[in-house]
């Protein structure tokens, strides 16, 4: 039987004492006939595209076609390496991590969608940042993807994870909840509190729409990425510290469907509200594409 | 539960920047491609919804020509599809419809040659899964996850069983089934979802069965 919700996720990693990651795994290779070994394999092959996309990102720099984005990656790391950073190491080299994997995919780079190309920063900038923190294994930060995924899943099938049906709130909204109940089980932390962490992250990201400038993946998807990757890493030492959500976590994902139906069109990734629609999102647009999309 | 697999929401490994409209859409190209079986003279693309509205920033049309030229959804060919599909001598055509769909990230792909022509409706439902909703005028549901047989046949009991039997007795395991007529008594189609891919054997016995019009298959 597949997990249906959140409550049934950490029911099962309780009562049969397993992490969240492992209820993954073993459902994983209950529904697909696949055996461990092959599971494991297929995501660390993941995690290389990662973290190749991280490393570009963080070192190398890449811009995109349109030029809106990239290099921030690049200006981040050079400012945790001066020492002045106020939010704090973890946070901002989690932050940048996340822009970089952003960047790379804008430039038409190849990354792995987590859950989505758009939103495929927050998982793996947290989880590079946590590593030189935590020190996790190779299999652990496997694990940590799974964990992720686990989250994902019940999100998938319960709302949306597409900006197109519920706005950025589907995408960097579940991505951010997604990380943050990952890095609560790499931290050590129970499933319970993995929830609660998803709960408390996905609560703060209700109600934000898709408007990307252009319709391009990249004004203002690449800094959503960046404050999501520091909200998970919030929420998830909020539930660490043993708050909780007075919310289910089921119930925020709930909402986060309804808010998605009840958002406006002109707000799901047509380009034709939000930011998309300011003078200065208009005046890129018509830059780029030579007349601006709501003339055609 | 329309997401069964973890590599759902961890996957795919692709060509940025949009996973609904770059991964997604080489996806639905790479399957009509699949049930076209060779490449088209032709092909004529019709977006709606927001692909209508965004695929040029997306690379919405360079990722469902690179499926269509049989690209994967991480083949760094795809940013130069439309060049490859000019040298191939394939007639691309795209347009941008109006019209409201169910989903947001819908395309129509009709493609052909002499030899004929084939009509698919796709749509990209988040994370780069897709499902076929409409063949030729059927309506049907289709992942492009696993292996399947389509079998266009005559609306007649025991069509299904016949093809049912045969795949029993070749002991192919059928995951997921659905037959969709366009009216009683009509042309129906039957879409098989299966675990192991088929080989043109299993056509072949299938299309000599009695009222079976035509089997074509979709590979994993």
């Amino acid at each position: 039987m597949m997990f249906r919700n959140v409550s049934e996720l950490v029911e099962r990693a309780v009562s049969k004492k397993i992490p969240i990651s492992e209820v993954m795994i073993e459902q994983e290779m209950d529904v697909t006939g696949r055996d461990r070994e092959t599971v494991m394999d297929l995501m660390e092959k993941n995690l290389d595209v990662m973290e190749q996309a991280v490393e570009k990102g963080i070192k190398e720099g890449v811009k995109s076609h349109s030029g809106l984005t990239g290099g921030d990656a690049v200006l981040l790391q050079k400012y945790i390496e001066s020492g002045k950073s106020l939010a704090g190491t973890t946070v901002l080299d989690a932050v940048s991590k996340a822009v970089a994997t952003n960047e790379v995919n804008a430039a038409m780079g190849t990354i792995c969608a987590t859950p989505t190309a758009g939103s495929a920063g927050v998982v793996p900038g947290t989880l590079f940042a946590l590593r030189d923190k935590l020190n996790p294994t190779r299999e652990q930060m496997v694990r940590y993807l799974f964990t992720s995924g686990a989250f994902g899943f019940v999100v998938a099938n319960n709302a949306s994870i597409s900006g197109a049906a519920g706005g950025c709130q589907a995408e960097v909204g579940s991505a951010t909840g997604m990380a943050a109940a990952a890095i609560v089980e790499l931290a050590g932390g129970s499933p319970e509190q993995s929830a609660q962490a998803m709960a408390i992250a996905l609560k703060n990201m209700l109600g934000l729409v898709c408007d990307p400038v252009a319709g391009l993946v990249e004004v203002p998807c690449v800094k959503r990425n960046a404050i999501g990757a520091s909200i998970a890493i919030t929420a998830a030492d909020m539930a660490l510290a043993g708050i909780t959500s007075r919310i289910p976590c089921d119930e925020v994902i709930d909402a986060m469907y309804k808010i998605g139906e009840s958002m406006p069109t002109a707000l799901k990734e047509t380009a034709q509200g939000g930011l998309a629609a300011t003078p200065t999102g208009r005046a890129l647009e018509a830059k780029i594409y030579g007349v601006p999309l709501n003339k055609k | 539960m329309k997401f069964k697999s973890v590599f759902d929401i961890i996957g795919p490994i692709m060509i940025g920047p949009s996973s609904s409209h770059t991964a997604g859409a080489a996806r639905i190209g790479r399957v009509a491609r699949s049930l076209f079986g060779r490449k088209p003279d032709w092909v004529h693309i019709s977006f709606y919804g927001s692909f209508a509205r965004t695929y040029r920033g997306h690379g919405t049309d360079v990722a469902i020509v690179g499926g269509i030229l049989d690209f994967d959804t991480f083949d760094e060919r795809i940013s130069e599809s439309l060049k490859i599909a000019k040298k191939e001598k394939i007639k691309v055509k795209m347009t941008e419809e109006d019209a409201l769909t169910d989903h947001p990230n819908t395309a129509r792909i009709r493609m052909g040659d002499e030899q004929g022509e084939l009509e698919i409706v796709g749509i990209s439902i988040g994370g780069g899964k897709i499902e076929i909703i409409e063949l030729n005028g059927f309506e049907l549901r289709l992942s492009g996850n696993h292996p399947a047989l389509l079998v266009v046949h005559n609306d007649r009991y025991g069509a299904i069983a016949g093809v049912a039997n045969l795949l029993a007795k070749l002991e192919i395991n059928i995951g997921h089934m659905e037959v969709s007529r366009k009216e009683v008594g009509s042309e129906a189609l039957m879409t098989i979802e299966v675990d192991q891919n088929l080989e043109d054997s299993v056509l072949e016995e299938i299309e000599k069965l009695p009222h079976i019009i035509k089997a074509t298959r979709i590979h994993e």
